[in-house]
């Protein structure tokens, strides 16, 4: 079952704590709702019984429309706003800081580099592992969306607005980005990478700046 | 009071003179100029129909070119106008039309009564449904369709991103047919409300009729939201005026609250019809009655407001404060609540009944097994993590068709089995019917169950190639070949529609042995539906035939209907209503004409197709002119008066379902306004230039219309009234020339709206007090009540807009 999860856009394939906690939710979730699925097509079902127990209206309308669907929700709700408190306020002081600045149709990241100067990166992201990072978001012209499923949930690029994401990446790797908002013709190949390095051996591509990665190039920012 | 019922006469006569009265004449003539609820009804549904075939076969070449990763064959702008239209005609020309067709068919019927409240509205609802369609499919044949998605956010189709024309077709194409979902939303309501048969009490109509007073009550405050955003979107394309401009005071963000305002509800607006249709045809099913019939109204009543509180939760991802995540993630969880009340009552309905496996059911069946399946779903995406990451995926392009499709495709399509004998007089022939539901039924679930899988596995929706993930190509490939057999199954129903109608046998009366109101007519349903109106529930087809009941056939030679009180259903006085006419087709031409003139950017010539459209508005009024006060015996001994000199007529009902549409609207300007001064970077503005004089002109028109409102209280007072109207309406007009220009800022750009939204409603004022003015003294009170409520409310707007940009010019 997990095999057919996996792929590099994959929310069911997690790689980030954040990721983690949502798939787990999903999965939790899924159960639920094919139990109520069950219960509601045996109920259906048993309609067709020939001589069945017939029961009162309020069992309908109190017992299982009201009693039942608000205890249901009630506890999914529960779980839902304790999860996404979680994933909202669990590293208030995220000590690495990007800027990811989308536009029609690429991604550029500005951070501070190894000596302290602005980096500017193109269409990859290099962030430590194990650490958690804090991506500020904004646009310069449409509205898109920041997204690395393996990592974390979508969070849009508005412009006039700036976002804040919160992840981590648990463990080195090259993990795959896209924007997730349509924003015009461009929009199917608006991808990114995100490339989650050892703490201990910052690459070579991110310090040394100028020269050109595979597929991301790193270059002083304008000003 | 209890109404007794006339003596029988013999039904054909009676049936002769009626016909006489309420039918059309024949040919294209007729066809121009016919306002049947039940023709225009069947129209409406008929050209949904068809939306719904354009629709399916561009859902098809999206499925085809989705089926590879490499893409077949479309291009990505040529995909990206696909889906959009594909979307943007099966919401707003299929879904919205057919339920208002199927309501106007049926709610007379139900309700026992002979037309709707306003019958050349209805025609005028379809003209322009007919008419802003087809601006949308000649646009979508040029390849000049909307690419923008279904929901045209901000700034992806402002005029910086989208030069050409295909925004504005979108725009104005979709507000033309909003005008029309408007239309039938007052005249819906007014119906519900007023036109019941005699002694019918709120509490004791068919679920239908609660389903679709819920449902236009929705539309009156949901549509208006859209229609502003779409107003000031076209206007900031048309003439810069910076809303949701981000650089000058405006935000995008805006656009997507106004659009979710309308958006979400809109999906309720779409699920309570089919619902109604539900709770119809289950019982009968299943040869029993609904259960939980107040149960279900409280639902009802829970779900029009709820739904109202909703509309974040397609915005999860903008970046919204925690507290407000929350809130709305808890709202649109606990929504659920009133749909459950509803499936739970539905399934012990069929508990307590004895359920047969005939079309309508296997249907209804299918209905079930879909919307759990998307309601579920829909829970799991009002949770905020999880929609981090399924929002804007195949995840919810899975949801929204298995409720669309749950809700609202199966139910209608069960409805249409159901009613057809209604229509045409005839029964179904058997097999084809059967075969088309289990394709669909396979087929539909074959194509969208798996997209859930597409869509956590990382496929955003939107996209016409994925060359980098190999992974989603099997998954898309199933759903292209299902969504094959739907499509298949899809032409064998309309086939069956099609055989039925030309060889079915002719139907029994009553075939489903229903006993409700709707089948105790003759097959097929005659012009006027019923001889006589119905004064007490046992009654019978045949009774109802030989005018057993109140208002027996036409002896006056003109088309009359009781209108009662809205809560108890008490006789209140005899409508009578317009027949046949060529006014709603001309005016729906001019304001065609209008949208089309402002497509391709000749505003000032749109101003004079403006001015047809208001000489259409007048002419529209004369009808009932001449009609002089007199009692009517609508049973025997008892006489009612028409509607001459009555303060509480239709029409006025329908003014007052018109200015809750209006102070939606209005309410939607002052969340744009507050949102954007609160929220949109770019505040706060440069210095306004709006000084004294401006001021004083303010407080003029203010003057001028209060005492307009306060001539509108008396007898003497249309005249002056008037010309205190054309002196605000003058005062207005010299505010706006102070201005300052609206390109700079939002603010000054909004100013300019509310100065426009005054002018129009004082100009509209003007027109009503001199309307009152034309009518005979004995007849002036019922159009002198509307012209109040009127200008009353234009009074209160102006004065609301006024304070605040005093407030603003203090503050600053
Ligand atoms: C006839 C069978 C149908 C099929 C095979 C179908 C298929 C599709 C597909 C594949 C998409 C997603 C395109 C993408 O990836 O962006 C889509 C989008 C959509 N569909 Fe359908 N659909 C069908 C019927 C309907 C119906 C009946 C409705 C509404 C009543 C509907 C409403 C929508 C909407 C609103 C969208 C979103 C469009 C957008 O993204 O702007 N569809 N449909
Ligand atoms: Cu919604
Ligand atoms: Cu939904």
């Amino acid at each position: 079952m997990l095999a057919g999860c996996d792929g590099a856009l994959s929310t069911l394939a997690p790689r980030g704590p954040e990721a983690e906690a949502i798939a787990t939710l999903w999965w939790i979730m899924l159960a639920g709702s094919m139990a109520i699925s069950l219960m509601m097509f045996a109920l259906l079902g048993l309609a067709f019984r020939k001589n069945r127990r017939p029961l009162s209206d309020r069992f309908w309308t109190h017992g299982m429309g009201l009693g039942f669907s608000f205890t249901i929700l009630s506890v999914l709700l529960a779980a839902a706003i304790i999860t996404g408190d979680r994933l909202i306020a669990r590293h208030q002081s995220a000590s690495v800081r990007v800027e990811a600045i989308a536009s029609q149709w690429q991604w550029r990241f500005v951070q501070p580099g190894p000596d302290g100067a602005p980096v500017e990166t193109q269409g990859r992201l290099y962030i430590p592992a194990g650490v958690p990072v804090e991506v500020f978001i904004r646009s310069e012209d449409v509205i898109h969306s920041f997204w690395v499923p393996t990592l974390a949930g979508k969070l849009d690029a508005i412009p006039g607005h700036e976002n804040r994401l919160r992840f981590e990446a648990s463990e080195p790797g090259v993990y795959q980005g896209r924007s997730a908002e349509f924003s015009g013709v461009g929009y199917a190949d608006m991808l990114f990478e995100v490339l989650a390095y050892p703490p201990d051996d910052v690459p070579a591509q991110f310090t040394n700046r100028g020269e050109s990665a595979p597929a991301a190039q790193a270059g002083e920012p304008d000003e | 009071m209890t109404l007794i019922p006339h003596p029988p006469q013999r039904a054909l006569p009676l049936h002769r003179e009626m016909e006489r009265v309420w039918s059309r004449p024949p040919g294209l003539k007729g066809f121009l100029t016919s306002v049947n609820h039940s023709e225009i009804g069947l129209r409406f549904m008929a050209l949904a129909g068809i939306y719904f075939g354009i629709g399916g076969i561009l859902a098809m070449l999206i499925r085809t070119q989705l089926a590879t990763p490499q893409g077949a064959f479309l291009d990505t702008a040529l995909y990206n106008q696909i889906f959009t239209m594909h979307g943007s005609i099966m919401m707003f020309l299929f879904a919205i039309p057919m339920l208002e067709g199927l309501s106007m068919y049926l709610l007379p019927k139900m309700l026992g009564t002979r037309d709707m409240a306003f019958p050349r509205l209805s025609a005028f609802g379809w003209w322009c449904y007919l008419f802003g369609g087809l601006i949308l499919l000649v646009a979508l044949a040029a390849g000049m369709a909307p690419d923008g998605g279904w929901f045209m956010y901000t700034p992806l189709s402002s005029r910086t991103y989208t030069p050409g024309v295909n925004a504005d077709v979108w725009l104005l194409g979709v507000t033309f047919v909003e005008i029309s979902a408007i239309a039938a939303a007052v005249e819906i309501t007014v119906t519900i409300l007023r036109l019941r048969a005699p002694g019918m009490r709120l509490t004791q109509m068919p679920l239908f009729a609660w389903y679709m007073l819920g449902t236009s009550a929705m539309m009156l405050a949901g549509f208006p939201p859209l229609i502003l955003g779409s107003v000031l979107l076209e206007l900031e394309r048309a003439f810069d005026w910076p809303f949701f401009d981000v650089a000058r005071g405006g935000d995008s963000l805006l656009w997507q609250h106004l659009f979710w305002l309308f958006g979400h509800p809109e999906v309720y607006i779409i699920f309570l019809p089919a619902a109604g249709a539900i709770s119809t045809i289950l019982p009968v099913m299943c040869r029993t009655r609904i259960l939980g019939y107040e149960a279900i109204v409280a639902a009802i009543v829970g779900l029009v407001f709820l739904s109202f509180g909703l509309w974040v939760h397609h915005m999860f991802t903008v970046g919204i404060p925690q507290m407000a995540l929350a809130f709305f993630s808890a709202a649109s969880t606990l929504v659920a609540v009133p749909t459950a009340v509803q499936i739970f009552a539905w399934t012990g309905t069929m508990w307590k009944g004895t359920p047969r496996l005939s079309l309508p059911m296997l249907h209804l069946l299918a209905f079930f097994a879909t919307f759990v399946l998307g309601g579920l779903t829909g829970v799991m995406l009002a949770v905020v993590p999880f929609n981090w990451q399924a929002h804007d995926t195949a995840f919810v392009t899975a949801h929204l068709h298995y409720v669309l499709i749950g809700g609202f495709v199966f139910p209608m399509m069960a409805a249409a089995v159901y009613w057809l004998p209604l229509m045409s007089g005839r029964v179904r022939v058997r097999g084809v019917g059967e075969v088309a539901f289990a394709l669909i039924f396979i087929g539909f679930h074959g194509t969208f169950l798996i997209m859930h899988l597409t869509g956590l596995l990382g496929m955003p929706r939107r996209i016409p190639v994925y060359p980098d993930n190999p992974e989603w190509a099997l998954p898309n490939l199933i759903s292209t070949l299902f969504s094959f057999m739907m499509s298949i199954g899809f032409v064998l129903f309309a086939l069956d529609l099609l055989l039925h109608a030309l060889f079915g046998r002719r139907s029994t009366r009553d075939p489903w042995q229903a006993n409700t109101l709707e089948w105790k007519m003759a097959l097929p349903v005659p012009s006027y539906n019923i001889a006589a109106l119905p004064v007490s529930t046992d009654i019978t087809a045949v009774s109802l035939a030989r005018g057993e009941g109140a208002l027996p056939g036409a002896p006056r030679g003109r088309r009359e209907v009781l209108a009662v009180s809205s809560l108890d259903g008490k006789a209140q006085h005899v409508a009578v209503l317009p027949g046949n006419t060529l006014l709603p087709v001309v005016t729906a031409a001019m304001v065609g004409v209008f949208v089309l003139l402002m497509l391709f950017g000749a505003y000032i010539l749109a101003c004079t197709a403006m001015l047809g459209v208001l000489v259409c508005g007048w002419t529209w009024h004369r009808f009932g002119r001449d009609l002089r006060p007199a009692r009517i015996e609508i049973t025997p001994g008892q006489t009612l008066p028409d509607q001459t000199g009555v303060e509480g007529s239709l029409t006025r009902s329908g003014m007052i379902a018109l200015i809750i549409a209006d102070a939606s609207l209005f309410g939607s300007f002052l969340f744009a306004l507050g949102f954007l001064s609160v929220i949109a970077p770019g505040w706060p503005p440069p210095d306004s230039g709006l000084g004294l004089g401006a001021l004083l002109l303010g407080g003029v028109a203010l003057g001028a219309l209060a005492v307009a409102s306060g001539l509108a209280r008396w007898s003497r007072g249309p005249l002056p009234g008037a010309l205190a109207g054309v002196l605000a309406l003058v005062a207005v007009l010299g505010v706006a020339l102070l201005l300052d220009d609206p390109t700079r800022h939002a603010r000054d750009a909004l100013r300019a709206a509310a100065t426009g939204y005054a002018a129009l409603h004082i100009g509209i004022g003007v027109l009503l007090a001199l309307i009152a003015r034309t009518r005979a003294p004995a007849t002036a009170a019922a159009s002198r009540s509307i012209w109040r409520l009127w200008q009353d409310f234009t009074l209160i707007t102006v004065a609301i807009l006024t304070l605040l940009v005093v407030a603003q010019e203090v503050l600053s």
